[in-house]
């Protein structure tokens, strides 16, 4: 069946609803259980992991729909790189910065 | 056989993201969660790189390059005083690229998608991804200081604001039922940009917490949309995880402060008009030595720092934390009480102090901190003034009445670090200041610092 059969529409938007709701539900409990210690490091590794938009651009990058779509998608390309690098850079980067007492003590 | 790769390592992907935000509930498990997210993010880039439509590797590779470059770059050199600023630009940049994606589906399709929910999504996709990219690059000039923190606020901004918003989401759903009309689809577009901006504009410094949380949970929802138009399932849960953070970051700011998302968005809190008298303050402050205070601090039980914005300003940071070092040498018990608010972004005071060598232990939440005051024989107050202002708690008149304060007034003696006279981001008088348990030491928050070393050591 193509994808851009009714039936098939149908039942992937059905499927990614139900993904959507359930992730949402997911967040909220995993989300509302991060002390806020570590508020900067959630914000920035949940942009992060935001920036998986990635596999949408590199896939706009790389078809050769149009010269548009090419040029647009590569400006994306280069957007959600840089915050997924960036972002789990500086995430790794704070999260190393909070010790233990022990450990503060040795340094 | 490619189809299963591809899903395979998305489903993968989705399962380590949320190990690795699983983890973020503590300190030592972060670490860890963290590389199990960046190796489900690799997971996902290698999967898609074999997708079947994929023609050409060239601008792929050069955008995978320059923003790596990039990235990193940012990521090893950006000062975590900076943090709040490269935030909100990684938010635009997120928001951006989901704009893009969204504008090359539509153009790709000659704006006739057939499918009206997919429309739906693409226009939702849009929106979001525009408005949060200039927002964000708004608060990021903001906090920056190349703009002035101050609202910025006209005649009947509110209702222009509305109106703006109500066209466009006009156009929106006229795009929905008459599909294809690409000038109105940019138009769209142009206006979502325009109101990003106008969105931003209002909000005072004081509220960037608020605004920073909000713009992550859009850029975040801007994400998930890309999935629904892609009818890519890992793309929805990153996006919805990330959308749902920031949403509960930003209800737990408002919470912080004790006023409502509507009050912070359009309230213009911090402007002149709203810096209500709280009436004249009977007393005065009490200038106190810097000797008298390292006296009190060396001969203490516990200490209590309470750090505001100002303590970052100032770059005293690590002065701090060799002050507590000393007391703590001496036998002084030495804690940090952190008000959610303090700082330019949820969290920011303890990212500060951990960088500054604070152990994260020694780091205490407001509702953990605040019984401990009446044993505390000194609470010093480094920077901060509107998260210790008693008439939060005790005048119900006042402008910020409500909100949680850090009650330092509750200790046995109170130091003030203070600049100057001048009044805090709301432009309050500060009670605090003029209670007999308070003595203020004025100068420059480091220099003091570092001076109540020497005296302490000596004392």
């Amino acid at each position: 069946m193509p994808l851009d059969d009714p039936v098939v529409q149908k039942i992937l938007l059905i499927s990614a609803l139900y993904v959507f709701a359930l992730a949402a539900f997911l967040g909220y409990q995993v989300i509302s259980r991060v002390p806020p210690l570590l508020h900067t490091p959630l914000m920035s590794a949940t942009n992060a992991i935001s920036g998986i938009s990635l596999v949408g651009s590199i896939v706009t990058a790389g078809a050769q729909y149009n010269t548009v779509s090419t040029i647009l998608g590569f400006i994306a390309v280069v957007c959600s790189t840089t915050n997924v690098v960036g972002g789990f850079v500086i995430t790794d980067r704070m999260l190393k910065m909070f010790k233990r007492k022990e450990i503060v003590k040795k340094d | 056989m490619q189809f299963y790769f591809i899903e395979f390592s998305y489903l993968l992907a989705s399962i380590f993201f949320i190990l690795g935000l699983k983890g973020m509930s503590h300190p030592e498990s972060a670490k860890r969660g963290m590389h199990l997210a960046e190796f489900g993010m690799l997971m996902a880039i290698i999967g898609t790189l074999v997708h079947h439509e994929i023609i050409t590797y060239t601008w792929i590779l050069a955008g995978l390059a320059i923003g790596s470059v990039v990235g990193l770059a940012m990521g090893l050199w950006v000062p975590m005083t900076a943090m709040p600023q490269r935030t909100a630009l990684s938010h635009a940049f997120g928001a951006f690229a989901a704009a893009l994606v969204g504008i090359s589906e539509f153009y790709r399709f000659g704006g006739h998608l057939e499918n009206r929910v997919m429309m739906g999504a693409l226009g939702f996709e849009v929106m979001l991804g525009a408005l949060t990219t200039t927002g964000s690059l708004l608060a990021f000039a903001k906090l920056q200081g190349m703009v002035r923190g101050t609202p910025m606020t006209y005649k009947g901004q509110n209702v222009f604001n509305m109106a703006l918003l109500a066209v466009t989401i006009g156009i929106f759903i006229y795009l929905i039922v008459v599909p294809g009309s690409m000038p109105l689809f940019f138009t769209m577009v142009g206006l979502a940009f325009v109101f990003g901006l106008l969105l931003v504009m209002p909000i005072g410094s004081a509220d960037m917490p608020v605004v920073m949380s909000l713009l992550n949970s859009y850029a975040g929802l801007a994400s998930a949309a890309t999935g629904f138009v892609l009818s890519n399932k890992v793309l929805i849960i990153a996006g919805t995880l990330d959308g749902f953070s920031g949403f509960i970051l930003s209800i737990l700011m408002c919470r912080a402060m004790n006023r409502s998302m509507t009050n912070v968005l359009f309230g213009a809190f911090g402007s002149a008009t709203t810096a209500a008298a709280s009436g004249a303050q009977d007393g005065t402050m009490r200038e106190v030595g810097l000797d008298d205070i390292a006296t009190q601090l060396a001969y203490a039980n516990k200490v209590v720092f309470v750090p505001g914005y100002g303590l970052a300003t100032a770059q005293a940071q690590h002065a701090v934390r060799e002050l507590a070092d000393v007391l703590e040498k001496r036998g002084v018990t030495v804690k940090y009480g952190i008000h959610p608010v303090a700082g330019r972004m949820p969290g920011h005071m303890n990212v500060l102090l951990a960088e500054a060598n604070v152990p994260y232990s020694s780091l205490y939440e407001l509702e953990q901190i605040n019984p401990e005051f009446p044993t505390t024989d000194v609470a010093v107050v480094i920077g901060a003034n509107d998260v210790v202002n008693p008439d939060a708690r005790d005048n119900p008149g006042s402008p910020i009445a409500g909100m949680p304060i850090l009650e330092v007034d509750r200790s046995k003696s109170v130091v003030v670090l203070k600049r100057g006279q001048g009044k805090g981001f709301s432009g309050l008088e500060n009670p605090l200041f003029f209670k007999p348990v308070t003595g203020m030491l004025y100068g420059d928050a480091k220099d003091t610092l570092t001076r109540l070393v020497q005296a302490v050591q000596h004392a």
